[in-house]
């Protein structure tokens, strides 16, 4: 098992592997994000209090939870990199922060604009709200400090020590509105228990949280295939790639 | 392995080494700490005189300027060391590195935390806070600073191997220290309502151990790769 797994360190194995994954994860996602947008958006019934503009939650939700997995990924990635010094474990930290960071301003934006009609403002300093936007501080700074160590296997391992530190949000994040008397509301989707939400709501939602998760992890592999060639411009095997692909 | 001498008097080896460098360069601890006092004094300009205005953002005000001050004064904790070599050295040495990074980080919150924590009573006069709220500001400083330098120490030791680390380790460490603050100032307000602010203080307390815990092995393993 562990001998199978190290044999897709090689840059030249997981940069194939990624490429044969990446039509499964894109296709997915399509399929996903499209049945569920469409299903929340025209024919999940209408809420009795917030009326059509509930509907906005197929995007927020999704893109909240999966900003806090994306960061969970990140720091995952980076631990193994520092680890077990496995290079291609950085470079996929390295590819998910900025599309972890989109996603994070994603949930906020939404969030915000679902804030204006319901709570009658674009922002309250709550502990779920803030907690959000340090988590978009935390991979803007996973990115800059990435982005500033021209030595790239330094970058990775300095980016990864900020990662695994800043993990200890993500737990603030989740259990906010359960610690603090906060206006977002509670988790309303339960995994022990029975959710708060009938199904021909909670279904959508749940097909576009998965949809989110395939979407990212599309998005990172082609990433991380630009990320591996990018560190290995001088390897033989990437400039055969190149000339074939120049030839075509 | 033969260590040469002793945890405790490596420890304490290192933290004479750092005051005394410290105190042979006297601006490095007044410079953060006038620092404070003239960001502190800026705000009654900005904002007005009012004393109920004041009173109201006095906790705000001195805990935002305390993280500006501690931030300032975290560049040279491992720039002057880094510059000279002796950080390689100490790296290099049979001493474990957590405990000469504790060292290095009490040194700077004995030079830079504490003349903030005494000089802070005098600031909140100036601003009005209100009389209940001393004990509270005192001790959520007290409790406070050496997390800040704790979790500053972990952005200065990944940063100080570049040449323009100084606005990056803005980015890197002020989200970090955003827990601290809403603790503190929720705590000091509490106080100032004459209501219990026991248990923001103790989640305050439990971050300063959590820190003193893993902070020291962060740091250790940033400096190895800042200094490769």
């Amino acid at each position: 098992m562990w001998k199978w797994l190290n044999s897709y360190a090689d840059p030249e194995r997981s940069y194939n592997l990624a490429g044969k994954l990446l039509p499964w994860f894109a296709c997915l996602a399509i399929a996903l994000i499209g049945l569920g947008t469409t299903w929340g958006m025209l024919y999940a019934p209408m809420d009795y209090q917030q009326g059509d503009s509930f509907r906005i939650i197929y995007i927020h939700v999704p893109a909240a939870s999966m900003s806090m997995a994306a960061y969970m990924g990140m720091a995952t990635a980076s631990f193994i990199g520092l680890v077990w010094q496995i290079k291609a474990a950085d470079w996929a930290a390295a590819s998910i922060a900025p599309i972890g960071a989109v996603i994070t301003f994603i949930a906020l934006f939404t969030g915000a604009a679902w804030g204006k009609p319901m709570w009658g403002t674009w922002w309250v300093w709550d502990a779920r709200l803030t907690s959000e936007l340090v988590l978009l501080f935390l991979y803007l700074g996973v990115i800059a400090l990435y982005a500033s160590f021209e030595d790239k296997v330094l970058a990775a391992r300095a980016a990864g020590i900020l990662a695994i530190v800043g993990v200890i949000n993500i737990p603030i994040i989740k259990y906010s509105v359960e610690w603090w008397s906060s206006l977002h509301q509670p988790a309303t989707i339960k995994i022990t228990e029975k959710s708060t939400m009938t199904g021909d709501m909670l279904y959508p939602l749940l097909i576009n949280i998965f949809g989110f998760g395939m979407m990212i992890g599309a998005l990172t592999l082609v990433r991380f295939r630009a990320e591996v060639l990018a560190r290995n411009g001088m390897r033989p095997w990437v400039r055969e790639l190149a000339k074939t692909e120049a030839a075509k | 392995m033969n260590r040469g001498i002793s945890y405790t008097s490596a420890f304490i080896t290192l933290l004479q080494r750092d005051l005394k460098i410290a105190v042979r360069h006297r601006g490095d601890i007044f410079n953060p700490l006038l620092f404070f006092i003239i960001v502190v004094t800026l705000f009654p300009l900005g904002i007005g005189p009012e004393p109920q205005i004041l009173t109201r953002v006095a906790p705000g005000i001195i805990w935002v300027a305390a993280l500006l001050a501690s931030m300032l004064s975290l560049e040279r904790l491992f720039k002057a060391d880094y510059t000279d070599g002796s950080l390689e050295q100490m790296l290099l040495s049979p001493q474990p590195l957590a405990i000469m990074v504790l060292a290095k980080v009490l040194a700077h919150w004995i030079l830079t935390g504490v003349p903030l924590i005494l000089v802070s009573p005098l600031l909140a006069v100036l601003l009005h806070l209100e009389s209940n709220s001393y004990m509270a500001l005192m001790a959520t400083l007290t409790l406070g600073t050496p997390v800040l330098s704790l979790l500053g120490a972990i952005g200065v030791a990944l940063t100080v191997g570049l040449r323009k680390g100084g606005v990056l380790l803005t980015l890197l460490i002020l989200p970090l220290y955003i827990p601290v603050l809403i603790f503190a100032t929720s705590a000091i307000d509490a106080a100032g309502m004459n209501l219990p602010y026991d248990g923001q203080l103790a989640i305050i307390g439990a971050m300063l151990v959590g820190c003193l815990i893993m902070a020291p092995f962060a740091i250790g393993a940033s400096l190895r790769v800042s200094t490769n």
